[in-house]
């Protein structure tokens, strides 16, 4: 039977520590929409979707509603849209057709993201990946819900330098199509080594291949649960410190698995997985460097961060697991600067810098994720930022990603506001010394001798 | 629920169960320092409304009695407390 205590530990969760379920992601298979006429593909396309997930939106609120936890995000995510697009789009126009109807499709059903415009090219590019990725800073700059990622490397095939030079060229082309908007588009662009099929956060969600022809997937929340409890346990020792980690993450993703089976039951859709992810907002206490403060770090960013954040990630997980049937995505602590304002102002006064973010990518479940850097930053330091971010991925077999944003006509210490979510933060300062004869070589990084498994 | 206490509370919020056709099923309150917190366990088969309609009411209630009154599934709390 239910305990007092119990029924107001959720219900303070939810009212004072921002427990929330981040999203629930449909993921659509777009394979059988596949057409070599475009007016056909894209008709097809937004059928499909816009049957598939008309309930969607709906049905997450209810559940919200009766359960007591809001559900922050409704979203679609699809079949790499490079496939799809293949046998119609003989031009980068093409393409961003495709982008304007999952757009017009995703406003439709009221998500207010599509995840899949996206080409996985870790080991070469076809003609349609090549098409789609060159179409990317016009297509993110004409549509407002279409998130686009692009895998660049994996363990098994190593990284396609090509494509991480090229992406070094079309994050700067986002950057300028958008600069109106401080270079908005690309907060919704992408770059991956090992990215997985089922991730349900954006921007970096798409349908895999291996998928069902439609699934859920959901993301749970709760870094200001996390904090809060570990407000309880100041100055003891680690052993208390982790079990109060697993506890809560337990806890947390129970809300995440009731959640993922109760929408997969009244859209009649299967239960893909549950990622176990801590994703911050700028919402004040809804943050990972608020936990890396509360673990004893003075700001995020100070020696001592890394260890941290290994303890983080590893005790979300070895929580979460248990809690949920099915676990996946990216599942960890997500360390992403403007959308977690601590975060952002530990970037600030100089306690967080570039570097000491990457070395925090080797332990948690993302990358360097939404930092603002000046937007004279040259495409081949971008290049080369991204591909040091894909060997840490590819070398200890994770996923790793980068979403900068070069704000075009700010530098340094000046200020970028994106809205909402994606928050706000000031530029950070970017190592000045050259990287273009490295970038420049063109070619693939072969995959890690310990890839070789078979 | 939480709230200032007071004579009269948990008789409002019963009247208004009854009046609705809900079952209550199980109740735990306490009070301390003039605070009162109350659960109830309530069985809502035969009542006609949505959950929304059950919030926006017990909203009411609350007002009137000067307390915060939630409804919420049950299973939220057995799916986080309970293995």
């Amino acid at each position: 039977m239910v305990e007092l205590n119990e029924v107001f530990e959720t219900v303070n969760m939810v009212a004072q520590e921002n427990l929330d379920v981040r999203t629930i992601t449909m993921g659509i298979s777009l394979l059988d929409c596949i057409d070599p006429d475009l007016d056909a593909l894209c008709d097809k396309i937004y059928s499909k979707i816009t049957e598939s997930a008309k309930d969607l939106v709906r049905v997450g609120d209810e559940i919200g509603s009766e359960f007591g936890v809001p559900v922050i995000n409704k979203r679609i995510s699809i079949t790499p849209a490079a496939l799809i697009g293949g046998a119609a789009c003989k031009s980068k126009e093409d393409f961003i057709r495709i982008a304007e109807t999952l757009d017009a499709a995703a406003k439709q059903v009221g998500v207010n993201f599509i995840g899949g415009y996206s080409a996985l090219v870790q080991k070469g590019m076809t003609q349609a990946d090549r098409l789609l990725i060159e179409s990317i800073p016009v297509a993110l700059a004409k549509t407002e819900r279409v998130c686009s990622s692009i895998s660049l490397g994996s363990t098994k095939t190593g990284i396609n330098m090509d494509a991480v030079r090229l992406m070094g060229d079309i994050i700067h082309d986002t950057a300028m199509a958008t600069k109106d908007h401080d270079s908005l588009g690309c907060a919704k662009l992408v770059v991956f080594c090992n990215p997985p099929d089922d991730n349900p956060f954006m921007a970096g969600a798409f349908h895999g291949v291996t998928e069902t022809d439609k699934v859920i997937n959901v993301g749970v929340s709760g870094p200001g649960v996390v904090k809060y409890e570990l407000s309880k346990v100041r100055g003891q020792d680690f052993e208390v410190l982790c079990e109060t980690i697993k506890k809560t993450a337990f806890k947390v993703t129970r809300v995440g698995q009731l959640f993922a089976k109760e929408a997969s039951k009244r859209l009649g859709v299967p239960f893909g997985i549950v990622d176990l992810s801590l994703a911050p907002t700028p919402a004040v206490g809804d943050s990972i460097a608020d936990i890396i403060h509360e673990m004893g770090m003075e700001y995020a960013g100070a020696p001592g961060t890394t260890a941290a954040l290994a303890i983080l990630n590893d005790q979300v997980k070895k929580g979460g697991v248990m809690a949920s049937s099915y676990v996946g995505g990216l599942s960890g602590a997500f360390i992403p600067v403007t959308e977690d304002k601590a975060m952002a102002e530990a970037a600030e006064i100089g306690a967080l810098t570039l570097e000491k973010l990457e070395a925090m990518t080797c332990v948690c479940s993302v990358g360097l994720d939404m930092i603002a850097i000046p937007g004279s930053t040259p495409n081949t330091t971008i290049a080369g930022i991204i591909a040091d971010e894909m060997a840490i991925g590819m070398v200890n077999q994770k996923t790793t990603a980068v979403r900068l944003i070069p704000v075009i006509g700010k530098d340094v210490g000046d200020f970028a506001q994106f809205g909402g979510l994606l928050g706000e933060a000031k530029i950070m300062p970017v190592n000045k010394f050259g990287c273009a004869d490295f970038v420049n070589r063109g070619g693939r990084i072969p995959a890690p001798i310990h890839s070789f498994k078979n | 629920m939480v709230g200032k206490d007071k004579v009269g509370i948990i008789a409002t919020v019963c009247n208004f169960f009854a009046e609705n056709n809900i079952n209550i099923v199980d109740l735990k309150q306490t009070t301390s320092q003039g605070f009162i917190n109350m659960m109830m366990i309530v069985d809502t088969d035969l009542y006609k409304g949505s959950i929304e309609d059950l919030n926006k009411g017990l909203e009411a209630v609350g007002a009137k009695v000067g307390c915060s009154i939630k409804a919420q599934h049950e299973e939220i709390f057995d799916m986080m407390h309970r293995i």
